[in-house]
């Protein structure tokens, strides 16, 4: 279309999304062919266990979404209306809540109500018997609530910034009530977003596995993605991974079909800018409003928070410090961190780089988003089942136990690829659109294009996404829990198994640790790569 | 080099319904620098076909309502759209085949004209040579450019330290520091405060003027055009409907369409 450009543009994505399929494509034909009998679905479903485990995942991720959202409406109003010191500092808290290594959060919920937590020894003082109220359908409530009520909440929140300063100056001149304006304001701008936000919650708690396998307790209280792993790990009974496996991915791709009915199309509304005093945070009733709600989320988000932060530092640290296998662990973990999230970058940016062309010259932006979705695959295809699929699919050509370490890079890699494809997005379509005419005009090359426009206006997000990729894989506890071994473990996989062992004390001290990781991992990224102005 | 009230008595009334070399007056010194040779182009089921010519120095003013194709007009002379088919030929060869840089042609854009990380010398300099790195006489040329364009003592700022005045200046200082002959504008004042705009438009008449540079300005302001243009060629529905000196704008017997878009 335009003359003389560069011819090969679209080899990059062409490449990335073979290669992404080709994984997935293998990994399925390996279970398949593992399997070789004919998957029997109607006795795998007619199976009381299975169909106990399909009901409970939908009946505690209704409930997850249910209560996050119910508590995230109140939340995000109260947070709309108030002004207080240190409320752009929580907000930016509840960002990490999708960077936060859950295994962390578990321990900090742990410690707040396992068996000697701060709960049961505040009610052991006025000698209240609770038992043991963690492991079961209370604890994966708790911690599903622990990320997904922040998640929710600053999407709200969003979603309240972007009514127009104009219609608070019109309600305040009609006086409105708070209940008027929730239902001609808020609720209407509310309603836009909720599909998608039900659609996001409900699907992270529908495929939740670390939490469940760590806080289920046992296998009354199995999703179907523990379920796959207890059949891979334990029973070795790949038929039955494969069938369940099959069976999550059927109803993966139905929530995401039914939930697309929805967002057909949402008009993305910025935040309005100019901030306007709410004219309802006068009156006594929106007050308790919001003190209840800040209260219950206080009580429910801040005391995990705070035991992570406190418990570092007891009298096991340098004893857990010390030891070679956490040091050993942290040289495993980073390793494979760095490689899949480098891996995951790369691929990102072969993908973006051919869409946005795809987009900004072409104007073919289905075809663009569809190979965006490939990227996103990983959405619907369970880690575990891809790991082992691969596991399988390479055992004749390679030694098993060496390539274990690279199949947790590769899905550590895909699993980071959504995130990273959306946080990319953006910038590079930004950076190509605004000056494709002026760096053709100019007759750039393409290396000077690279230097000149690419790399400054891409470096910090680069960093950022490259930070993301890195913590989400550092933290993952995902296929690491099916290949992991003694040899080969990674920081999460020593911390769950401490927590396993109620070594609470040595949890709480690789817990601080792991994060201070993260931290110091996202900080060096941003300074190294993103620049000064990072 | 003529003047631009000769070119306005020698533009003849015409439209495209009439051969495009019967604009072009062999008595006189004027002479074809830029034509449009039957161009046809697809885009989103808008069929477009343009016959233009353009003479040395004078200043035409592309006007038409928005999705009428004045864009794509100028997209196709600087070469970011290919046509289907004719020719675009400057000074009589054929530039078709050429990449958008190595076309006669410098552009300024409505925004995005200056890479907002590199200083305003950066930016000019990029215009001269990618590498950015200077010879003396490359050197001359940009300070003379940021003289004429009285942006010498932002060389070393940031585009973000800048006004939108300020910024259009630079980006005018690089097309003049480029020394092409052909100056396409699309759009680039429409952003700015009625005042600057004056200004600006001003300095396009006085760099046509004093450098003899030809001006091709898309506009959806009639007034851009009554104040520097010598032409204007109206386009609707992918077509250069009219191509008729400015006074027509003016002019109550103007046809219909004309009429029609300027509200009259």
């Amino acid at each position: 279309m335009i003359a003389n450009s560069h011819k090969y543009w679209w080899c990059s994505a062409l490449l990335a999304i073979s290669i992404i399929l080709l994984l997935v494509g293998g990994s399925f034909t390996a279970l398949l062919n593992f399997s070789q009998a004919e998957l029997d679905f109607s006795s795998v479903l007619a199976d009381s266990y299975t169909r106990h485990v399909i009901s409970f995942s939908f009946y505690q991720a209704a409930l997850s979404t249910g209560l996050s959202i119910g508590l995230a409406i109140p939340l995000a109003r109260a947070f709309s209306r108030r002004e207080f010191i240190g409320k752009q500092l929580i907000i930016k808290l509840f960002n990490l809540s999708l960077v936060l290594p859950i295994i962390i959060a578990i321990f900090g919920i742990v410690a707040v109500h396992g068996k000697n937590g701060w709960v049961n020894q505040i009610l052991g003082f006025f000698n209240i018997e609770t038992g043991h109220y963690i492991y079961g359908l209370t604890g994966i409530l708790l911690a599903h609530l622990f990320f997904n009520v922040p998640l929710a909440t600053r999407i709200l929140l969003q979603t309240l910034d972007s009514i127009p300063s104009e219609s608070w100056r019109l309600a305040s001149q009609l006086n409105m009530q708070s209940r008027h304006i929730f239902i001609t304001l808020e609720w209407p701008k509310i309603k836009q977003q909720l599909p998608s936000l039900i659609s996001l919650i409900f699907m992270l708690c529908f495929t939740s596995f670390a939490i469940v396998m760590s806080l289920g307790g046992g296998p009354d209280y199995a999703t179907l993605e523990v379920a796959i792993y207890q059949a891979l790990k334990f029973e070795f009974d790949i038929e039955q991974a494969v069938a369940l496996a099959m069976i999550q991915v059927a109803i993966t791709v139905a929530l995401m079909l039914f939930s697309a009915i929805f967002l057909k199309s949402q008009p993305m509304s910025a935040p309005s800018g100019n901030y306007f005093r709410r004219p309802d945070c006068h009156s006594l009733s929106s007050k308790i409003a919001d003190g209840l709600s800040f209260m219950l989320a206080s009580c429910l988000l801040a005391p995990p928070m705070l035991a992570i932060l406190s418990s570092g530092i007891n009298s096991n640290t340098l004893n857990v410090l010390s030891q070679p296998m956490l040091w050993q662990a942290t040289g495993i973990s980073l390793q494979i961190a760095l490689s899949s999230g480098l891996l995951s970058l790369l691929l990102a940016c072969a993908i973006l780089f051919s869409t946005r062309i795809l987009k900004v010259r072409f104007k073919l932006m289905t075809l663009a988003y569809g190979i965006e979705n490939i990227g996103a695959i990983i959405l619907v295809v369970p880690a575990l089942v891809l790991g082992t699929g691969l596991f399988l699919l390479l055992r004749p050509y390679v030694d098993v136990f060496s390539i274990a370490a690279w199949l947790v890079i590769l899905v550590n890699a895909l699993m980071a690829l959504p995130y990273l494809l959306r946080v990319l997005n953006q910038p590079i379509q930004d950076s190509f659109a605004s000056y494709d005419k002026l760096a053709i005009s100019l007759g750039l090359s393409r290396l000077q294009r690279l230097r000149i426009i690419e790399w400054p206006l891409l470096r910090k997000p680069i960093a950022m996404g490259l930070g993301l990729a890195c913590v989400l894989s550092l933290g993952d506890l995902s296929v690491i829990a099916l290949f992991g071994s003694q040899d080969m473990q990674t920081l999460p996989l020593v911390l769950y198994r401490q927590l396993g062992s109620y070594q609470l004390d040595a949890a709480a001290v690789t817990a601080i640790f792991l994060l201070t990781l993260c931290g110091v991992i996202f900080y060096l990224f941003e300074r190294i790569i993103g620049g000064k102005n990072a | 080099m003529p003047n631009a009230t000769q070119l306005k008595k020698a533009s003849p009334l015409t439209n495209t319904n009439v051969s495009p070399s019967t604009n072009v007056n062999p008595s006189t010194n004027i002479s074809v620098l830029l034509q449009l040779d039957n161009i046809t182009f697809a885009y989103e089921q808008m069929q477009m076909q343009f016959d233009l010519v353009v003479n040395r120095g004078e200043t035409l003013a592309i006007l038409g309502a928005s999705g009428s194709g004045k864009s794509t007009l100028l997209n196709l002379i600087a070469g970011f759209n290919q046509p289907l088919s004719g020719d675009i030929s400057f000074q009589d060869i054929s530039i078709l085949a050429k990449a958008p840089a190595q076309r006669p042609i410098t552009t300024l854009f409505q925004e995005h004209n200056l890479f907002n990380h590199l200083t305003v010398k950066q930016n000019i300099a990029i215009g001269l040579v990618p590498s950015m790195k200077l010879d003396a006489n490359q050197q001359a040329a940009l300070e003379k450019a940021a003289q004429q364009v009285e942006i010498t003592e932002l060389l070393n700022r940031l585009p973000g330290d800048l006004s939108g005045g300020q910024r259009q200046r630079v980006g005018i200082a690089r097309c003049l520091a480029r020394k092409q002959p052909l100056l396409l504008l699309d759009e680039p004042f429409s952003a700015l405060d009625p005042a600057l705009r004056q200004e600006m438009l001003r300095l396009i008449a006085k760099l046509n003027k004093e450098y003899g540079i030809t001006v091709l300005m898309v506009t959806h302001n009639p007034d851009d055009a009554l104040q520097i243009a010598d032409n204007i060629a109206f386009v609707e529905n992918g077509k250069i409907a009219l191509h008729a000196p400015t006074a027509i704008l003016v002019d109550d017997n103007a046809p219909d369409m004309l009429k029609r878009y300027l509200g009259k």
